[in-house]
């Protein structure tokens, strides 16, 4: 059955009609148009898909697009531009923690869900905040430093 | 996948009428999505979303003990400071479960009502005497977790019942208890093994109550029986090799990709005997952070 939804993404509402059962990832890509959202593994493991619905962060493939009707979804196009970065973009690109790219949307949403909660994260609480995200390039350590020093910035 | 109907369940009675009606509940969603992609079982031709119902969110004190309900995700049982403080191996358990947004999605209803024999807060639930409080249309009642689960993701519930809570009774003094896991990697894992304790200590730090539950080694979160003859011991190593053995002895575990029965088997006693230390030392007042897992370095490394 398709069901008719109002879809709020990055303070824009989409009013759509979608079968029941598509994930968010799949709406947010194909029907709004906003592809930053990476499908990995299409099976919550790996957390390419992360986008944050109410401020926490949710794994996009695995979650109805139904069920964030009435919520506010914020997927990376609702972070920063290239012209004006969030700083966590910022660092990232500064420190080296993008090589491939793909997991970087995720990784990124990941971090600003942490960093939103927790400003002043040890390194124990950024590695377990991005612990749903795999990175198959850079080997991490240069994403944990581009989170230390995006929290400080922002801070 | 097949087309469901999808309705946001505005109240309990709401629900309550929907799942009169044929359909079926849906929480954070992350066991029904991926069951249905990976072919286990279809989505439900109706769904009702049950997460927004925030009474069911709540972790509130009754004449009883404390109800912890269906709704309470797990990034609030690891963190909730009643949870934390009374029933410390929950918290232990959530904190292992996923990544944080599976512990953001994830619900403690939503496990028990799965019925997963590897689900990490079955284990501590059923050592801390939780029931699960069902209500239908007809009535409610509460059922023993034992009674609930029947095999794997399957349970005793009536179609027609939604799981409003769990209910656990209050805490002896000089209690405590502890959630730990056999596990590969730290994050979206699930548990190879686990074990949870529930210990109680009389006025000369001997056993006064003991009890024990296994994670993924029997087609249902197995109780252990057998353990009465401890009780007026003191937690020493011979106590706890009893422990360790009875685990193993009672375990009926299948060979699978993750590991074989026989190492299963031998593991879960490993993970039996530290989860009753641990909930021994706390019982004596020590502060073991939770998880256990990361604070004695139980489990995956990195």
């Amino acid at each position: 059955m398709t069901h008719e939804m109002n879809l709020a993404v990055n303070g824009t509402t989409y009013p759509l009609t979608v079968d029941v059962s598509r994930n968010l990832l799949s709406v947010l890509r194909e029907e709004v148009g906003l592809t930053g959202t990476k499908q990995g593994c299409d099976d919550c493991e790996c957390g390419a898909c992360m986008v944050l619905v109410d401020g926490q962060p949710v794994n996009s493939c695995s979650y109805l697009a139904v069920q964030a009707g009435g919520r506010e979804v914020t997927t990376i196009e609702g972070l920063g531009t290239a012209d004006d970065m969030h700083p966590i973009q910022a660092k990232m690109l500064e420190a080296g923690g993008v090589q491939c790219g793909f997991c970087t949307p995720g990784m990124i949403m990941s971090a600003q869900a942490l960093l939103s909660d927790n400003p002043n994260p040890s390194g124990e609480e950024i590695r377990i905040g991005l612990s749903g995200n795999l990175c198959r390039c850079t080997g991490y350590q240069k994403i944990l430093q581009a989170i230390t020093e995006a929290a400080v910035e922002i801070r | 996948m097949s087309d469901p109907t999808f309705t946001i369940a505005t109240s309990v009675d709401d629900a309550l009428a929907a799942l009169a009606n044929g359909a079926r509940p849906i929480a954070g969603g992350s066991d029904l999505f991926v069951g249905a992609r990976q072919g286990k079982a279809p989505l439900p031709e109706s769904i009702i979303a049950i997460d927004r119902l925030a009474e069911l969110a709540t972790i509130e004190a009754t004449s009883a003990g404390t109800r912890i309900g269906a709704m309470v995700n797990h990034a609030t049982l690891m963190t909730d400071p009643t949870v934390v403080a009374d029933f410390t191996a929950i918290a232990d358990a959530a904190a292992l479960v996923g990544s944080p947004a599976t512990r953001n999605v994830g619900t403690i209803g939503g496990n028990v009502m799965n019925g997963s024999p590897a689900m990490d807060t079955g284990a501590p639930l059923v050592v801390l005497g939780a029931t699960a409080h069902l209500q239908s249309q007809n009535g409610s009642r509460n059922v023993t977790l034992d009674e609930l689960w029947i095999g794997p993701s399957r349970t005793s519930a009536a179609p027609d019942e939604l799981c409003i809570g769990l209910d656990i009774p209050a805490r002896p003094e000089r209690s405590g208890s502890a959630y730990v896991r056999l596990e590969y990697r730290r994050a979206m894992e699930i548990a190879v093994v686990g074990a949870a304790a529930h210990v109680a200590l009389d006025d000369s730090g001997n056993l006064a109550e003991v009890s024990v539950a296994l994670t993924a080694v029997a087609p249902t979160i197995l109780a252990v029986d057998g353990l009465d003859s401890l009780v007026g011991q003191s937690v020493d190593d011979s106590t706890l090799a009893s422990v360790a053995e009875r685990a193993s002895e009672v375990a009926t575990p299948i060979s699978d990709l993750r590991a074989s029965d026989a190492y299963r088997r031998h593991t879960v006693g490993v993970m039996a005997r530290r989860a009753v230390d641990a909930a021994a030392r706390r019982a004596q007042g020590e502060q073991i952070a939770v998880p256990v897992n990361r604070a004695l370095g139980i489990g995956a490394s990195a």
